[in-house]
């Protein structure tokens, strides 16, 4: 397409040879080793691996929580972050906890109000801005979690296993919300899961962690059109293939 | 989808609250007082049969003698007028115990090296017993008021600090970094998130302090009699004086009232704030 097609996207996220090590000497633990990875703007990336590769300790890096024991983390704009756990404060309503987050980006109070109301419709929570996340189940208290990451405003968005902890037909209806809610924004993704499907159904893209220490041994493009089914064929054979590739690293024969 | 529909299954986790109306609420009071009533019918009932079996029968009144001495005391004009000071110095001595607490409890929490310093003397001082400061505070003030608040502060701050500094220290960490990922820091971390966390342990921390200042107050006002102040501790010592039982025991039934209601208080106030951050 001649001279004025390729100009290269900024990243959101790039890891360039990232190792993390724990403490000194005979009893250092190294969590992660010699990872590079980029993430651009508008790209959902999943990184899959098994329990000890390091999948935590590469979004505290990313989240600047942490620093790197070697190479460089760098992350082009905000970073917002989401657990496994909702992590809302109890003594908030719904709508209080999502106006936080604006009112610590220094947002006026209409502004709080109406912004707040809006994310709460987006995660399909528009009547339940008065309850307090004790009345709300598991998964409508991470869809307030996932509204409060939203109104941070970032350009990059690290989920930590977010529906680890809900049961398998609240993670479908999430995974729908979550890829129609990521469609409409510039949102750079990052999402570790163990769940190989999961991170097929949803990613543009799966990168394969090793563990101990943890470092990059596969990437696989997701070439499947959306919207994906978790139940699916394709979804199944690649998560398969996948799947086959993590029991070889983990048996040992693939290093 | 409509804006107030149930976002699918989620809506089956969601508990819905249970219907209540005037009879409910009739029942839940009656259920709630039966079985106080029982109890007190208990004591009463216990207390008139040691009395009709004879055991010290010239020194110990029954239940009947007691209470009517009590109903004589409520129609004159002393017993209120001694209820009034001693409620004035509880609560100007619990006020000063608050502000002590709570400065030494965000100052403990909030400078590091003071936390190593002085972090376990707190704690130290929880089991000093109130009494043993009254030598000192009758040295130091006299047998004055101050002696007698001086004593309440000092069994009852550090209570309201420990509290606060537990309240501090068990914060959540993943709501910490929650925060943090948010951008709130220090004073505006302290003002969301750590404040309003240490809240049910602090309202925790005041009930106990209130128990503590109540110990302090009436071993001070038995101790430190000031002359034409009555109060409830010059009472109950004038007629420990004039070997006066019913008129004793009507007192420490006032005492008792008194540290009862003012403990349902704050156990009130502890259970609302529970309720409200879902604790309970």
């Amino acid at each position: 397409m001649g001279s004025t097609a390729v100009t290269e996207a900024p990243a959101a996220v790039t890891l360039a040879g990232v190792s993390k090590v724990y403490g000194r000497g005979t009893a250092a633990v190294r969590a992660l080793d010699q990872v590079s990875l980029t993430a651009a703007p508008g790209e959902f990336t999943c990184l899959v691996g098994a329990s000890g590769c390091g999948k935590s300790t590469l979004l505290s890096l990313v989240a600047g929580l942490e620093a790197p024991t070697a190479g460089q983390v760098s992350v082009g704009g905000r970073v917002a972050l989401m657990f496994q756990e909702p992590a809302l404060f109890p003594w908030l309503t719904a709508a209080g906890n999502v106006e936080l987050a604006l009112r610590a980006r220094g947002a006026g109070k209409a502004e709080r109000r109406a912004k707040a109301a809006g994310l709460l419709e987006a995660v399909r929570l528009g009547g339940f801005g008065r309850k307090r996340p004790h009345e709300l189940s598991g998964g409508m208290r991470q869809r307030v979690a996932l509204a409060r990451a939203l109104a941070q405003d970032a350009d990059v968005l690290l989920m930590d296993e977010p529906f680890g902890a809900l049961d398998a037909i609240t993670r479908d209806l999430l995974h729908d919300e979550l890829g129609r809610i990521c469609a409409g924004r510039d949102l750079a993704v990052l999402f570790v899961t163990h769940d190989v499907r999961e991170a097929v159904r949803l990613g543009d893209r799966v990168i394969l962690l090793g563990s101990r220490p943890g470092r990059v041994i596969g990437e696989y493009p997701v070439p499947i059109g959306r919207p994906r089914r978790i139940e699916s064929a394709p979804v199944a054979e690649l998560a398969g293939a996948i799947t086959a590739r993590l029991r070889e690293e983990a048996s040992g024969h693939g290093r | 989808m409509a804006d107030d529909t149930l976002p699918g299954l989620d809506a089956l986790g969601a508990g819905a609250p249970a219907p209540r109306g005037a009879g409910e609420a009739a029942r839940r009071a009656w259920s709630w007082l039966w079985p106080k009533l029982a109890a007190l019918a208990i004591a009463c009932a216990a207390w008139e049969l040691v009395h009709l079996s004879g055991w010290k029968k010239y020194v110990l009144p029954g239940p009947g003698v007691t209470l009517s001495n009590l109903w004589q005391q409520a129609h004159a004009g002393l017993l209120w007028h001694a209820v009034g000071t001693t409620l004035e110095r509880a609560v100007l001595g619990y006020a000063l115990a608050l502000l002590t607490g709570v400065a030494a409890g965000l100052a403990v929490s909030w400078i590091r090296p003071l936390r190593a310093a002085v972090g376990s003397l707190i704690t130290s001082m929880l089991t000093m017993p109130s009494l043993a400061w009254l030598p000192f505070a009758i040295i130091l003030f006299g047998t004055t008021t101050q002696a007698i608040l001086f004593v309440i502060v000092m069994a009852a701050a550090p209570s309201v600090a420990s509290g606060l500094i537990a309240g501090v220290d068990h914060t959540p960490p993943l709501m910490v970094r929650a925060a943090t990922m948010m951008g709130l820091r220090r004073l505006s971390l302290h003002r969301h998130l750590i404040l309003p966390a240490s809240l049910p342990a602090f309202v925790a921390g005041l009930r106990q302090a209130w128990a503590f200042a109540w110990h302090a107050l009436m071993a001070g006002e038995l101790l430190v009699i000031i002359a034409n102040r009555p109060s409830i501790g010059v009472l109950l010592s004038s007629y420990q004086d004039q070997a006066d039982m019913p008129g004793t025991i009507a007192i420490m039934i006032v005492i008792l009232v008194i540290g009862i209601a003012a403990d349902a208080a704050f156990g009130a106030a502890s259970r609302a704030i529970r309720r409200r951050w879902g604790l309970a």
